[in-house]
């Protein structure tokens, strides 16, 4: 469960005006297990997404995930919120695939054998276990997409954010992240340029120029979006 | 430098006595090897230093070619200090200035290559635990070390994707087009895998 409750973002004008809006304050509360984020570039779909983990903290209003206030639990929310990037570079830091994934179970798994048995499994759910002592790097973009998505479910998260997770994929590799995603159990939040994907939600947000502008049934928000588009 | 993975922080499994050793058995061993290089003078000691390396190397069946492939960049480097230092002082300290940086870089991939990352941080964790007194998290010190590592062929590639831009638009010989890219990008990676890690929550 998600709430945001006025929850909004502004930043200093680097060139001394007035703060800028990145997105405009914000009251819902996310309780479906599938929400889908889409808008243009820039939008603000990705600082919503942050919102929720207190990546980027709130400067307005509140948000609270998983019945704990993000500003004063951060940490807390974070050992319950798994987050994947769009570009999973990013996100995979330890030389090989194993040990990343053993990376994500540091905090709850204090014992290392017991962390490379239940990194091992987490591989082999999503198919990489033959990949497990292959450096990250030797990787193919799928590949590593998969790998950022089985460190973030090694950890059993009750809400899972996506942040574009298909984009930089090819067909295949798009429908094989799509079909784990339908499967995981966790709530979704999915921020995506994947009109399909979007229209596979039990909601979906639009937002645009800073504003969720839409909220409601997927298939309407996806015809209201695609119309937001069509007048730009 | 994207002439291949390097093979420094990379772990590679094996089943070789270096590989079953104590993690604080091989790290004394390069630390007894770096205080020799630096305290015993004279080319024969490097030698016999690399020498050393290089056996530990077989010993732990680190892999041939992919090993030299990734020590690439550092072996061309100790090329233009050995042949620099025996123009300016002789080729005994060309030979000892070079020989001590390729024994230690060896000595070090060997240590990492047989050893998984996983057990690198908790090693390292327990050896900085210390710290903890000064107010430093042994965990955050050791993380950046294992970030290190990682960081070493990553930014390889990231050097290698901003020459291929620079090329494709004619600009290889421009250090700018080089140098500002990439130090950008760097910079830009560096902020980018801050977020990743606090999303993991590492670090809280």
């Amino acid at each position: 469960m998600i709430e945001l409750q006025a929850a909004g973002v502004s930043v200093p004008d680097p060139a001394g005006g007035s703060d800028l809006v990145l997105l405009s304050p914000v009251t819902c509360t996310l309780g479906e297990r599938r929400v889908a984020v889409i808008g243009a570039n820039g939008s603000g779909k990705s600082t919503l997404a942050r919102l929720v983990n207190g990546l980027r903290p709130a400067t307005t209003g509140r948000v609270v995930t998983c019945g704990l206030d993000v500003a004063t639990h951060g940490s807390s929310v974070r050992s319950k919120v798994g987050f994947v990037f769009t570009d999973p570079d990013a996100q995979l830091v330890m030389p090989t695939a194993v040990e990343d994934v053993a990376l994500s179970l540091r905090r709850s798994v204090p014992d290392a054998a017991e962390r490379d048995v239940l990194a091992r499994a987490a591989l082999a759910r999503l198919g990489l276990a033959e990949h497990a002592s292959t450096p990250v790097h030797a990787l193919s973009g799928g590949q590593k997409q998969l790998l950022a998505l089985a460190g973030v479910l090694a950890t059993d998260p009750l809400v899972l954010v996506c942040d574009e997770p298909t984009t930089l994929l090819d067909l295949r590799w798009r429908r094989v992240v799509d079909r784990l995603l339908d499967e995981v159990d966790a709530q979704l939040l999915l921020v995506t340029h994947d009109l399909d994907a979007a229209r596979r939600a039990d909601r979906v947000l639009v937002v645009d120029q800073g504003s969720v502008v839409a909220d409601g049934q997927p298939e309407a928000m996806v015809e209201r979006y695609v119309e937001l588009m069509r007048t730009r | 430098m994207s002439s291949g993975p390097s093979l420094l922080g990379l772990y590679r499994p094996g089943t070789t006595f270096l590989h079953r050793a104590p993690l604080s058995v091989r790290v004394a061993a390069l630390v007894v090897l770096a205080l020799a290089v630096v305290l015993l003078r004279g080319p024969w000691t490097s030698l016999a230093a690399l020498g050393l390396g290089c056996l530990a190397a077989v010993l732990a069946r680190l892999p041939l070619r992919a090993t030299v492939r990734g020590l690439g960049p550092v072996l061309l480097t100790a090329l233009a200090i050995a042949c620099y230092q025996t123009w300016q002082r002789g080729w005994d300290v060309g030979a000892e200035v070079s020989g001590d940086l390729l024994a230690l870089v060896v000595a070090g991939t060997v240590v990492t290559a047989t050893t998984p990352t996983d057990v690198l941080l908790d090693g390292l964790t327990r050896a900085v635990r210390p710290l903890r007194r000064l107010g430093l998290p042994p965990e955050g010190f050791a993380l950046a070390v294992a970030l290190m590592l990682r960081t070493v062929p990553a930014l390889g590639d990231l050097f290698g994707e901003v020459r291929d831009a620079a090329k494709a638009r004619g600009l290889e010989r421009s250090p700018r087009a080089l140098l500002v890219p990439f130090a950008i990008r760097t910079v830009g990676r560096a902020r980018t895998v801050g977020d990743a890690l606090a999303a993991r929550g590492i670090g809280d």
